[in-house]
């Protein structure tokens, strides 16, 4: 059981090491579980987990693994003298990590946790149960996240299962919700620092090596400062079928316009797709259109591009000539050719999809832009994924 | 067994500083395996206060160390101060062949060279360099480290109570994770944040710290917000509110000196649109949804 909480935790993705497998031993030897699951479920987060936005996935997994185990501590005991007994049933140890397991597994161990497992039980069986008895058992709800159903009137102390089950850390998870906040860490990754510009910054090591040199008179060194050398520029689509995101896309907005790090930064809107005219406000009136060619011919290839849309509409849109959904202002050129020199003039370009992954591939003209773009998500790590994209090392 | 049990329950938090149970636990298990603790968490959640009130609860002295963008793992061990010994050597001051003179041990080569076991706050670790925390891995596992200068090795007699706090700037390298404990503070729900306001406002108006409470947590839940209000910022609303004297009924209706909560200018105009299309604030814990009833 307790091997299956590692392994469990293994499989949903959060690194768990040896290392802190044998911390969590460490603490379970000098007993700081004290006698209940609660604690346990605490203190093996503390040492096995090392995010909040594993938290989540623990809480799954802890609601797995020791599902119905509150009161009927008999059986965890046997799992954990069992485990105890034979501690081969890790793979690929080591012959030193075998020993530093069996030395761990010392009578001591398996005695202090019997009693305290013991007293456990006991406390129970006196006590009030945490757990409803006869049908009024909180966990038969098939996994899901059981609201509402708390039984057995306000118990004041929590159990363990219950917190797990509450599974309250849902927003931290990565692959979720965004803030402001978390994208503006996100952005943080976005820059390239390099020297640049006037020499004004005191080289102090330097300064050091050549008074050492000078025989002792001071020499003064100076150096460039570091400056963040990332230049953006941002596409974005705006109305239609990107009304539902309005809310992340001017968090993203804020996010980006708070970015003082950027070294230029420059926002354009379309609408579904990139045709001859982009504009430079939301609004997408003609007083504002800039030829998209313009863009390709001023800003060099170094240039960040990073497109916002759902990529998704109707084909003609993006393949046909005059495909522009606006009657008024549509282009002999397809959609597509513009999106292909885009993608051909900047080094670096990438597309964030606020559409759920799963949908990609549902669309035809997601699945084309697909190719030209590497597609990430709108949330923290697909953020970072693509801000890796922008400027990390090329794969 | 039982002066062991003792040792793990050291900790409980103190009177000026109300800790959950975890994090309580986290503290503990932190102290008697002699790992650092992580301690992350939305800002306002008392992070760095923590360590404080770890060296008050647990009667050993603090040292901090604040990191910033340009601090570097070996500042924290020693600093040899090159350039006051050149500057003795050139106008002659003091004895510029004893280099320990120049040897300056940074907040862990204090707390290592301390005769007393020393609570060491390592605040916002991730404002430093990616590589900041690989380099003290040695260091904080070891807890001794050799001056290069002078051949001198600094060893901890104590191993000190680490604490790191880390708002989430960058992520942490694993090697580094692996060996700390972990607790993320999470945002105290009601019935732990009345404890929080008593132990600042001890005699608040029951009626009144519903009331603000109900508009807190409202606000919390907005989520146009671009920054959510937190802990230190209600306790700060608290004060003003009993500053202008304000009664619980002028709350129901209105939100005033909404500056102490919202920071953000967008905010506090989206506060100010609600305010004229006269949206109505909940008035009750009910009207907040099922998570808050109570």
């Amino acid at each position: 059981m307790f091997l299956d909480l590692f392994y469990g935790l293994r499989d949903e993705g959060i690194p768990v090491a040896l290392q802190e497998w044998m911390t969590l031993l460490d603490a379970l030897r000098r007993g700081m579980h004290g006698s209940s699951l609660l604690r346990f479920y605490h203190l093996a987060r503390a040492c096995l987990v090392k995010s909040e936005t594993f938290y989540d996935a623990y809480d799954r997994v802890f609601a797995r693994v020791f599902r119905g185990v509150e009161g009927r501590f008999d059986d965890v005991a046997d799992e954990i003298l069992q485990w105890l007994a034979d501690p081969k049933n890790f793979p690929n140890l080591s012959p030193e990590e075998l020993a530093a397991l069996e030395r761990l597994s010392s009578d001591e161990l398996m005695r202090r946790f019997l009693e305290t497992l013991a007293e456990q039980t006991e406390r129970h069986d006196g006590g009030g149960k945490w757990v409803g008895t006869g049908g009024k058992s909180p966990y038969g709800h098939g996994g899901q996240h059981p609201t509402g159903i708390r039984v057995g009137g306000p118990g004041r102390s929590r159990s363990a299962m219950k917190v797990a089950e509450d599974r309250k850390f849902r927003d931290y998870r990565t692959d979720v919700a965004l803030d402001v906040r978390q994208m503006r860490v996100a952005l943080k990754r976005l820059r390239q620092l390099t020297r640049t510009g006037l020499a004004t910054e005191l080289d102090l090591d330097e300064t050091i090596d050549e008074t050492c040199k000078n025989a002792g008179e001071i020499e003064m060194v100076f150096r460039a400062p570091k400056k963040n050398d990332v230049r953006l520029v941002l596409l974005m689509d705006v109305g239609g079928t990107m009304d539902p995101y309005y809310e992340p896309m001017s968090q993203l907005l804020t996010a980006l316009h708070d970015e003082r790090g950027l070294r230029e930064f420059r926002p354009f809107y379309f609408h579904n797709c990139v045709y001859d005219h982009v504009y430079s406000r939301a609004r997408l009136t003609r007083a504002d259109a800039v030829p998209t060619g313009d863009i390709l011919r001023s800003l060099d290839e170094r240039w960040k591009l990073l497109i916002v849309g759902d990529a998704a509409m109707h084909p003609s849109e993006l393949l046909e000539g005059h495909g522009g959904i606006n009657p008024h202002n549509t282009s002999p050129t397809p959609g597509m050719t513009w999106l292909q020199r885009l993608a051909g003039h900047f080094e670096r370009a990438v597309w964030i999809n606020p559409d759920e992954q799963k949908l990609w591939d549902h669309t035809y003209t997601t699945r084309l832009v697909r190719r030209l773009f590497p597609m990430f998500h709108l949330s923290v790590d697909g953020l970072a994924s693509a801000v890796q994209a922008l400027v990390g090392a090329r794969v | 067994m039982a002066a062991q049990q003792d040792d793990f329950h050291r900790f409980s938090g103190t009177a000026g500083y109300i800790a959950s149970a975890p994090l309580v636990d986290a503290v503990n298990c932190a102290v008697a395996l002699e790992r650092p603790l992580l301690i992350k968490g939305e800002p306002g959640t008392g992070k760095t206060l923590l360590a404080r009130h770890v060296s008050d609860g647990l009667g050993m002295p603090m040292l901090s160390w604040h990191i910033k963008s340009t601090s570097k793992a070996a500042d924290g061990l020693y600093v040899y101060d090159t350039v006051q010994r050149l500057n003795d050597s050139r106008f002659g001051g003091g004895d510029v062949s004893d280099i320990r003179r120049y040897i300056r041990l940074g907040p862990l080569g204090q707390a290592f060279a301390a005769p007393k076991r020393q609570v060491l706050l390592i605040d916002e670790v991730d404002k430093a360099d990616l590589e900041f925390p690989n380099d003290l891995l040695r260091e904080l596992d070891e807890m001794r480290f050799t001056v290069i200068e002078t051949g001198d090795e600094v060893a901890a007699k104590e191993r000190p109570v680490v604490i790191i706090t880390s708002n989430n700037e960058k992520e942490l390298p694993d090697a580094f994770l692996r060996r700390c404990i972990f607790h993320y503070i999470e945002f105290p729900d009601a019935a732990l944040m009345k404890k929080i306001v008593a132990v600042h406002h001890p005699n608040l108006d029951a009626t009144l710290l519903d009331q603000v409470l109900i508009k807190f947590y409202w606000l919390r839940e907005q989520s146009e917000l671009r920054k959510k209000p937190s802990t230190s910022e209600l306790i700060d609303w608290i004060s003003a509110l009993l500053r202008a004297g304000i009664t619980p009924d002028q709350l129901e209706a209105h939100i005033p000196f909404v500056g102490a909560l919202l920071k953000k200018e967008q905010d506090a105009e989206a506060l100010t649109r609600f305010d004229e299309k006269s949206g109505r604030y909940p008035t009750s814990w009910k009207e907040l949804g099922p998570r808050y009833n109570q």
